[in-house]
């Protein structure tokens, strides 16, 4: 942002930036209302949001320094839970699975996002809005029936996709989708892409539609490739709706368990296991409460990195 | 600045996690209900002078034939003891796994719940203190001759909650169950007597086109039924029992075990299973031999009215032929118990209650609504072929102690952790040996965590 002149600048009440000043401040402020009450007005927002989100965090917390399965008097073991998380081959490789599909729910997603926002800028494409519903459909279809339904199309006997390539021919490339050891996670994540991708495009496409029409025309008239525009006009534009979809789409990954759950189990083997359903598995059925809620806790410190990192990258770029 | 409120935001969890933790979890659940020792039945309680009693009971019978016989048996029983208020909680088998051991630590808890076999849950609820022994009530009421010893075998438990299979009873179930091979009678006119016959009939079956056995091993689990299915002709039923209740010493890393392994990868190397059935589901697996696609389906007796009703007179049902054609071996087991918790303040009117769901009228009631009655009674006959078919071999099971528990039950984690190797093993990821050594590894670090 560029720095306002400084005439503007007196007439504004500007943040003081040394504690010398804070008697300064309360003369600035409109008189008749004292600051302090509007905590006040806090209260109600603060009670629910700490009985449904802090206490339940803290709680979560609380639990994961105990080895308890549930029912019996639990043992407190310190950090030994999230040393497991660490060092437990299983848990590990179920984060480098969730690291993988990031790839598969967030950046082809974005990648794909920007090459239909791309080509929206330069021209003008007839009945877009009848595209962009119907691309964005999947999006608003609950995961579970994405889930069931996806499992029918990567049927290896009866699925479309073996019938489609055996009907031209490519019978060679049809496989077991959801059954093969190296095939199964990608298969998991194109289905994160489809789910997603809608969800960037009209992120990306709404932003393109307010950058202004002089940049291109600038752009133009200064005779760069369609490129050279979109990474010098559409691309920087767009930094602030990228992070948005980055953010969005990396948390539905990390957090994916439904899709995971209802297709493979975390199967063949382990090589669709990821956090999440580890979280399930641990509180629910294996009874390991405290490693359970080590895993999660882990997980949304991880969530919680990434979305800041996304953040402050797209941050640094508007201040630029 | 900012990273002041960083520290303030990590201050505020840490202290909300002291604030809401404050105390041991689960720590004052156990110790009430269990210290004082509460007298054991002496004779059958006379419930129709125990006063107006309510009783809540919380079953997962929420399937067709399943249902109808629980509402059926509830009927009766309220009709016959008017006294007597039944408060059914029906959920399906996930949600009662899930939900039950908050339930019956609560405040509030049921008077008979249906407690899973094995360590999962039935395991972590004895070691709670919070089911009720029914041993007492075994003797005043006759139970245990009304079952196979195995069958009852599978509802006990040491006090400890570790070790089962043995030690103190704590509950009833109601129907049976068997993993065994579905042929389809156009294809298959005579079922097969030995391994050898059935070898060749899965030989006859691809030579004319067909896919030998149905199978659909996505959803992790079935892979286990056909492992022990097979297990059960290659090895002493004692060896699996031994392995699965975890006594004397057994392990899985035996040759028996292996050549179980090494007949299943053979019969994947000879394509007798559906073709990349790791990647098929269990259901588009079975519904395909129901349309007669396929000649066999290796399955549990819980599709019985489902292939009955799509198939009629052109579905059989044998357990899998070993050595011996008169001493079959066959995985299987019994339906969720019924047992008594501990808070419940009325355990004289649940173990009635037990009984009563039990006994020769509810033997009856089971059959004919097309289940498979646990109980050693002699009933009329069910209707249709395949469900005599099954009773059959529930019979012969029963008479020559041929049934073998289902795996899952030996850890907390079993379920997942054989599921998973048994897919590597009939990938061809894992070798027979190496299969072995892995999944009796998991026991092992399962149990020592």
């Amino acid at each position: 942002m560029a720095t306002p002149p400084a005439a503007l600048a007196e007439t504004l009440p500007v943040a003081p930036t040394r504690d010398g000043e804070a008697g300064r401040r309360t003369a600035d402020r409109p008189p008749g209302e004292p600051r302090r009450v509007g905590y006040l007005y806090l209260i109600p927002a603060v009670l629910i949001f700490g009985a449904f989100t802090l206490v339940p965090l803290g709680h979560a917390v609380w639990l994961s320094f105990f080895e308890w399965d549930g029912v019996t008097a639990g043992k407190w073991v310190g950090l030994a839970n999230y040393g497991d998380v660490l060092s437990d081959p299983d848990q590990r490789t179920a984060f480098v699975h969730a690291l993988v599909l990031v790839v598969f729910y967030a950046m082809i997603p974005v990648i794909i996002g920007l090459i239909i926002a791309g080509t929206v800028a330069r021209t003008h494409v007839r009945g877009f809005t009848f595209f962009r519903v119907v691309l964005f459909l999947p999006q608003v279809v609950a995961m579970v029936v994405v889930a069931v339904m996806w499992r029918m199309i990567y049927d290896p006997n009866d699925g479309p996709i073996n019938e489609g390539l055996r009907a031209i021919g490519l019978g060679g490339l049809a496989k077991s989708w959801l059954g093969d050891f190296d095939v199964a996670l990608p298969a998991v994540g194109l289905i994160g892409t489809w789910v997603m991708y809608g969800l960037a495009m009209v992120l990306l496409t709404a932003g393109v539609q307010k950058i202004p029409r002089s940049l291109y025309d600038a752009a133009r008239v200064d005779g760069a490739s369609a490129f050279r525009e979109f990474y010098a006009v559409t691309l920087p534009a767009l930094r602030g709706e990228i992070a948005v979809a980055l953010t969005l789409c990396t948390i539905q990954a990390l957090r994916n368990f439904d899709l995971v759950y209802i297709t493979t189990k975390g199967g063949p083997g382990d090589a669709t296991s990821v956090p999440a359903y580890q979280v399930y598995e641990r509180a629910f059925t294996t009874g390991a409460v405290g490693s359970a809620a080590a895993t999660g806790i882990v997980l949304a410190l991880l969530i919680f990195a990434l979305s800041t990192a996304i953040n402050m990258f797209a941050e640094r770029g508007t201040r630029r | 600045m900012q990273r002041m409120r960083w520290m303030g935001s990590l201050v505020a969890i840490a202290a909300t996690a002291l604030a809401v933790g404050c105390g041991t979890p689960g720590e004052d659940s156990s110790d009430d209900s269990a210290a004082e020792p509460k007298p054991a039945a002496a004779a059958k309680p006379d419930i129709a002078k125990a006063g107006d009693v309510t009783l809540t009971v919380w079953d997962q019978e929420v399937r067709g034939g399943p249902a109808k016989q629980i509402k059926e048996l509830n009927k009766q029983f309220q009709a016959k003891y008017p006294n007597v208020k039944i408060k059914r909680v029906a959920k399906s088998f996930e949600d009662i796994n899930t939900t039950l051991k908050l339930a019956v630590s609560g405040p509030k808890a049921p008077d008979v719940v249906q407690a899973n076999q094995g360590l999962g849950v039935m395991g972590q609820l004895v070691k709670g203190k919070l089911l009720r022994p029914v041993d007492d009530y075994a003797k005043v009421y006759g139970w245990a001759d009304r079952y196979p010893s195995v069958l009852l075998d599978l509802n006990k438990f040491e006090q400890n909650g570790t070790t089962f299979g043995s030690g103190e009873l704590y509950g009833l179930s109601q129907m049976g169950e068997i993993v065994g091979v579905y042929y389809n009678k156009k294809k298959v006119a005579t079922p097969p007597t030995s391994m050898a016959e059935f070898e060749a009939a899965l030989a006859k079956a691809k030579a004319d086109g067909d896919v030998p056995i149905q199978f659909g091993n996505l959803d992790k689990w079935p892979g286990i039924h056909e492992f022990e299915t097979v297990l059960g002709q290659t090895a002493p039923k004692e060896a699996v029992r031994d392995f699965v209740f975890q006594r004397n010493g057994a392990s899985f890393d035996t040759p028996e075990f292996q050549a179980a392994a090494t007949k299943l990868q053979d019969w994947v190397k000879n394509d007798y299973f559906t073709k990349d059935f790791n990647g098929t589901g269990y259901d588009p697996a079975w519904q395909r031999f129901a349309k007669g696609r396929g000649t066999f389906l290796i399955a549990g007796t819980w599709l019985t009215g489902d292939l009955a009703d799509q198939m009629g007179e052109d579905v059989g049902f044998f357990p899998m032929p070993g050595e011996n054609a008169d001493q079959p071996v066959a995985l299987g087991g019994e339906s969720l118990p019924f047992a008594i918790t501990s808070k419940s303040k009325n355990p004289d009117v649940a173990a009635a209650y037990i009984d009563f769901l039990t006994d020769e009228n509810a033997a009856q009631v089971i059959t004919e609504t097309n289940n498979l009655a646990a109980m050693k009674f002699d009933v009329p006959e069910a209707s249709s072929p395949l469900a005599q078919d099954v009773a059959a071999a529930w019979k012969t099971l029963g008479e020559t102690d041929g049934l073998i528990p289902y795996a899952d039950y030996t850890t907390p984690t079993a379920g997942d952790d054989f599921g998973g190797a048994i897919q590597q093993m009939l990938a061809g990821k894992l070798s027979p040996t190496e299969f072995t050594s892995e999944v009796q590894g998991k026991v092992e670090s399962s149990k020592s965590s």
